[in-house]
């Protein structure tokens, strides 16, 4: 008997781009196990495929556009929120997406993504917390804690990092979540909660980067940083938390705060209309 | 009383509002677009006219929003506008990269004033020419019409739309602060008389492989697929193949890059607008396009009076540059001038074309360049 069985078939098969495998990631590379949460969601969400979008900008994440066999955008760095607003406001039919990384979204991306928030346009973003640059080879970014290293912090990060929910509740998306790798069920069920949820949605999900983030602080792999997800992530009763616990900081033994932060119906964005 | 999308008539309208008024009529449904002086009577006209029609007004945080959500926008299929100013074009740059390599068709505003940076920014200047051509990294052709009348800011406002679907590209429409705060007559053509070219679409509808970037025909032009049509097409900036897909192959991205330009170059003669006065004859030719061209008509018209045979061309369009007409006229003309409100932009294409020095009449920006010095310079030139 062959020691590899292949299958002919995946669950997914039917939302993926399988003649686009293997992907580029990483041995022990979370972006993966999201992106499956992701395409679980659409196939469950009753919403014809044809009418999810979905848009990246750039970096490991941004390579989820390219993968996922829908209408796909692959835009420019930072860029995804705002196509995607251009998408979903010339044709409110699409259910538009927003799948990218933690330095598209928040750093080079990041005045775009606190004004759709605030203007609380309907765009479903899925936010990847990988706290460095992935692709570039393990840069330090908005989300990289303080005195942890990266290639351009090699003396330890000068800088404090964003806090995410606290930045989104602020900026006024109707949905923030959190949730760390390990947490598919509630990836998924959220991703499809926010199918359902008008104005603009936002969750995090921290990622392992064992090659980008994990090997230059004492993260042997990916799989001890899942063992230290599953230590230390302490689910919150929605939105009962002060602020400053949900900084993360994977090199300290101490809680990651994880679960629903914000669950409100401000008005979402539309359009003037006057009538004719 | 039923509200117009196209305001049939004869108005007293000024530049931007005329250049908004053309969107509207070309059937623009979507504007997105950040305050700048000059250029901001064209969105704040559209906030008050888009609803009326249906369409989309939206404000960006900053001029790389709104050029990327006039790119999402077409992406879904509507025709789609921003406006702007140099500072504004300098952030949309980027972009209008993403629209070359999408071929996602778009009509970019730029009314010019005195730069380089914030420069001056109630007063007009000519100086963003050659950031139109090369603004954005890498090799492209990109298209840009220079009005230099509010009866242009309508016309060629259409066109842009027109041109930018035709050929699946980003179009800039290069104006200056005089044309765009100018106020004059502009008639505007009943509905049915307002041209429009359609973008090519797929033939059939979505069923087994589609290859969004295959090219069917000599124009180099792919059908273009909106989002939400079941193609299930992926569109990256990536360097793709005909199915989108990237690729990261030395020919490839040579076939593609090739492929982009050509589709500019090999159709320029649909794209190129000129205008010539008093050209048949002329032995001394003013070149000139936007508000200067203005000037440069006064000055040719005195020439003549005075017995010089001086002849104007006019930019309509810059880019791609008019280098056929331009060889041609070389055979007939002495001498060549170029007037423009920056330091030697276009004079350097118009030597390279004519193979001989150019004299030029140049003003870094802020005022018009009045018809005397251009005047002059074909005084000179007759002697």
């Amino acid at each position: 008997m062959s020691p590899v069985s292949v299958v002919d078939q995946h669950p997914l098969d039917k939302v993926l781009r399988s003649d686009r495998m293997p992907h580029i990631w990483c041995p022990g590379c979370g972006i993966g196990v999201a992106m499956r949460c992701f395409g679980q969601a659409i196939l469950e969400s009753g919403i014809p495929i044809e009418k999810h979008i979905v848009v990246s900008g750039i970096g490991c994440s941004g390579r989820v556009a390219g993968y996922m066999n829908i209408d796909s955008y692959h835009t420019t760095h930072g860029r995804a929120i705002p196509f995607a607003l251009g998408l979903k406001l010339a044709n409110p039919s699409l259910m538009v997406s927003v799948f990218s990384g933690d330095g598209d979204l928040v750093a080079i991306g990041g005045n775009h993504l606190i004004h759709a928030a605030r203007r609380n346009v309907d765009l479903k973003v899925i936010c990847i917390n990988n706290f460095n640059y992935g692709m570039t080879g393990g840069q330090a970014g908005p989300t990289t804690p303080r005195g942890a290293l990266a290639t351009t912090t090699p003396y330890g990060n000068p800088e404090l990092p964003f806090n995410l929910p606290y930045l989104l509740a602020a900026s006024g998306a109707n949905f923030v979540s959190r949730w760390s790798n390990l947490h598919v069920r509630q990836i998924k069920e959220d991703i499809l909660y926010t199918f359902t949820k008008p104005g603009f949605t936002f969750i995090e999900i921290l990622c392992p980067c064992p090659v980008g983030f994990g090997k230059s602080n004492n993260i042997e792999d990916g799989l001890e940083e899942m063992e230290l997800y599953r230590q230390r992530c302490v689910l919150v009763r929605d939105g009962d938390i002060r602020a400053e616990e949900l900084d993360i900081d994977l090199r300290e033994d101490r809680p990651i705060y994880v679960g629903k932060f914000v669950d409100r119906d401000r008005a979402p964005y539309k359009p003037v209309e006057i009538g004719q | 009383m039923t509200i117009k999308s196209v305001l049939t008539g004869k108005h007293f309208m000024h530049g931007d509002h005329a250049c908004a008024e053309g969107a509207l009529a070309a059937g623009c449904r979507f504007f997105g677009g950040y305050p700048i002086t000059p250029s901001t009577e064209i969105g704040e006209h559209l906030a008050r006219r888009m609803p009326e029609v249906g369409g989309v007004f939206i404000q960006m945080e900053d001029e790389l929003g709104s050029m990327s959500a006039i790119l999402g926008a077409s992406a879904a299929g509507a025709r789609s506008m921003t406006a702007t100013s140099g500072p504004g074009l300098s952030l949309m740059l980027e972009n209008i990269g993403l629209g070359v390599m999408l071929e996602l068709p778009s009509v970019i505003v730029d009314v010019q004033r005195g730069s380089p940076s914030t420069g001056l920014p109630t007063m007009p200047g000519q100086s963003d020419v050659m950031q139109a051509r090369w603004g954005s990294h890498g090799d492209y052709e990109i298209v840009a019409y220079s009005p230099w009348s509010p009866q242009e800011m309508f016309d060629l406002t259409v066109l842009s739309f027109n041109i930018a679907d035709r050929y699946r590209t980003p179009v800039l429409l290069l104006a200056d602060e005089v044309v765009g705060h100018m106020v004059e007559r502009v008639v505007i053509p009943p509905a049915d008389q307002i041209e429009r070219w359609e973008r090519k679409r797929p033939q059939n509808p979505p069923n087994g492989r589609f290859d969004p970037f295959k090219v069917i025909g000599e124009d180099l032009v792919p059908p273009m697929v909106h989002a939400g049509e079941g193609y299930r097409i992926h569109y990256t900036g990536l360097t793709h193949d005909e199915h989108g897909y990237p690729d990261m192959s030395a020919d490839t991205h040579h076939n593609l890059v090739v492929r982009l330009v050509e589709k500019v170059r090999r159709n320029a003669s649909q794209i190129i607008r000129t205008e010539e006065h008093s050209l048949e004859d002329a032995r001394i030719v003013v070149v000139s396009f936007g508000c200067t061209a203005r000037s440069a008509r006064r000055a040719v018209r005195l020439a003549r009076q005075q017995g010089i045979p001086a002849g104007l061309l006019r930019l309509v369009s810059i880019w791609p540059f008019p280098e056929g007409l331009l060889g041609e006229l070389a055979n007939q003309v002495d001498e060549f001038i170029v007037a423009e409100m920056n330091l030697g932009q276009i004079r350097l294409e118009v030597e390279r074309v004519v193979r001989r020095p150019v004299k030029g009449i140049h003003h870094a920006g802020g005022a018009m360049i009045p018809p005397e010095p251009i005047l002059h310079a074909i005084q000179e030139a007759a002697q």
